[in-house]
């Protein structure tokens, strides 16, 4: 098996606020590797946001490391670190001010330096891939919130960052702008992109992302298997969280439902439903 | 006994081609829980902004039907925004746009300084709003001091201070963490049945907040496609699949048994979440032992 490169490795990471008493962040070590879909979950406060923008080097660690393909974000700047990652935070509308879509993707690309036939053709084919084609010439005010959302995501990945994060991507969304950012995630992640996703919404993270990181109050308390993760009963009090209905169901069955080691939402949900129709 | 009547209701905003709400007509008992769902742009806020007057008497456009309040003792079009909000009281989705004094006590008081209350009167309330939704803590603190789900708990306090007939929460829960969220449904389920307080509650999770409503009204291109009682959703699979809303799985269950003829159980699974695991767990039961029968 080839070796994966290390895509995050962070080292006894602490971080404080200057008007903090506690450290927001405490003693985190974390490796992602290159090409991982991973969810990173936590109740307000837990630190989730403090740790992304150490990522590209928004805050700087007060002690330890953080390294984006090897690169110590203590001695690179934000606009070197931003090629490599991408962030698309979570209110699209502090990221968007172009008079038009298609000048928002050209504006990033203009950024890094692309030429200007390598950005028309960039520009088609991301406008194309984000089902955005349609409203190329639209201002992004005039688009609706679900597709402001696809906009910010695209212009990120037209430059072509190998680390995608999406802070809170599903805020807002209704379910079938839900359904299109979990495609878009799994598309990039295809790709080998590394695409990292903080969220509150348990049920988007058990449904779409296969790996998932819990932070509770600065620290990191579990990684592992998402389902595995967000149904353990000491991890979900830990760190705020609540059991979606699908997982209470499952604590009721797990016993009769066969022993299945891959457990995934959309398996349990289908396996519940057969059941019902089978024995009613 | 309606506290609101809505009746062939038509809103388009100034400078937009559209209608944003087409031919709206709805009624809601006094203490009824109505959830309104529908895909981004369906006319959710504008619709609840109708309700509370800030359309017509803030937001300029096309204005036609009516809006009746109490029983028709209102009517929104005629009636001073600020005489509404005596009496109807909304939360944001986000609660910082809300927040506006220097301490929770005071932010709390300010609603009711405006209500031109005794000062007795004031104490009174926010010391009870403030038990009532256990925040008793937070009273000297700065409103920015405070969590996301903190802040939501406080503009919703300082909504209820002011004892409205009518409650409408737009999206209440988008920004707070899963547990943040179950509180607040909570309090707003407790509260609004200790005071018979009809809310009108916009909301993409269908699945958390189902057994907090007792109705569904689905809107989908500014027209109400679905209007229902919470226990005869197990109906509409098909048509809530067709309009994009999520089928959250105690419908797909209810509509399964329903199907098969067991039509007051679907009923009683949307009625109860204990039925649900019940039925499920039951079920599997059922299939396990038949499984057992067939190898003996």
């Amino acid at each position: 098996m080839p070796l994966q490169k290390l895509a995050v490795e962070i080292e006894n990471l602490w971080f404080k606020y200057p008007e903090t008493k506690n450290w927001t962040l405490k003693n985190i070590d974390l490796k992602i590797k290159e090409g991982e879909l991973i969810a990173l979950v936590g109740e307000n406060g837990a630190g989730k946001t403090t740790l992304i923008k150490h990522l590209i080097g928004l805050l700087k660690p007060q002690k330890g490391t953080v390294k984006i393909y090897g690169k110590n974000t203590r001695n690179h700047t934000v606009a070197e670190l931003a090629r490599i990652i991408g962030i698309i935070f979570q209110n699209p509308d502090h990221q968007l001010f172009s008079e038009t879509v298609e000048k928002e993707i050209e504006f990033t690309l203009k950024n890094f330096g692309y030429t200007k036939q390598q950005i028309k053709s960039i520009v088609q084919k991301v406008l194309k891939e984000f089902n955005l084609d349609k409203q190329a010439d639209k201002s992004p005010l005039e688009l609706s919130q679900g597709e402001r959302k696809r906009l910010t995501i695209a212009f990120t990945v037209a430059y072509n960052p190998q680390i995608i994060v999406l802070d809170e991507p599903t805020i807002g969304q209704d379910y079938k702008s839900k359904q299109q950012i979990a495609q878009i995630v799994k598309q990039l992640n295809k790709k080998g992109k590394t695409v990292i996703i903080v969220t509150h919404d348990i049920k988007f993270a058990l449904q779409h992302i296969p790996e998932t990181i819990v932070m509770s109050k600065g620290k990191i308390i579990a990684r592992g298997p998402t389902w595995k993760v967000l149904t353990e009963d000491k991890i979900v009090k830990q760190a705020k969280l609540t059991k979606p209905l699908i997982v209470r169901i499952y604590e009721r069955i797990k016993d009769k439902i066969g022993g299945e080691k891959q457990l995934n939402y959309n398996r349990i949900e289908q396996q519940i439903l057969e059941a019902i129709n089978n024995a009613y | 006994m309606y506290d609101i009547v809505i009746k062939e209701l038509w809103f388009k905003y100034e400078g937009e081609k559209e209608w944003t709400l087409k031919n709206i007509n709805l009624k809601v008992r006094k203490g009824e829980k109505v959830l309104i769902t529908g895909p981004s742009g369906c006319g959710k806020t504008t619709l609840c902004r109708c309700i509370i007057g800030l359309i017509p008497h803030f937001y300029r456009g096309e204005y036609k039907g009516e809006v009746l309040l109490f029983n028709g003792n209102i009517k929104v079009s005629q009636t001073e925004v600020s005489k509404i909000a005596q009496h109807v009281g909304m939360v944001f989705q986000d609660p910082e746009s809300q927040l506006i004094m220097t301490t929770v006590e005071r932010e709390i008081a300010f609603g009711l300084e405006n209500l031109a209350l005794p000062p007795s009167e004031i104490r009174r309330r926010v010391e009870e709003v403030l038990l009532e939704l256990g925040i008793s803590n937070l009273r000297s603190k700065h409103p920015y001091q405070l969590s996301g789900g903190e802040q939501q708990k406080v503009a919703l306090a300082s909504i209820l201070a002011m004892k409205p007939k009518i409650l409408i929460l737009d999206e209440p829960t988008a920004n707070l963490d899963p547990k943040s969220t179950q509180d607040l449904l909570q309090i707003v389920s407790k509260v609004a049945k200790q005071n018979n307080i009809t809310i009108v509650i916009v909301e993409h999770k269908i699945e958390d907040i189902f057994y907090h409503v007792d109705r569904i009204v689905v809107l989908n291109e500014g027209r109400i496609e679905m209007d229902v009682a919470r226990t005869e959703a197990y109906k509409h699979v098909s048509k809530l699949e067709e309009i994009g809303v999520e089928v959250p799985i105690q419908i797909k269950v209810a509509s399964i048994l329903a199907k098969k003829g067991y039509i007051k159980l679907a009923r009683k699974v949307l009625e109860d979440e204990k039925v649900l695991l019940e039925v499920v767990e039951n079920a599997f039961t059922k299939i396990s032992s038949r499984n057992r029968k067939l190898v003996v």
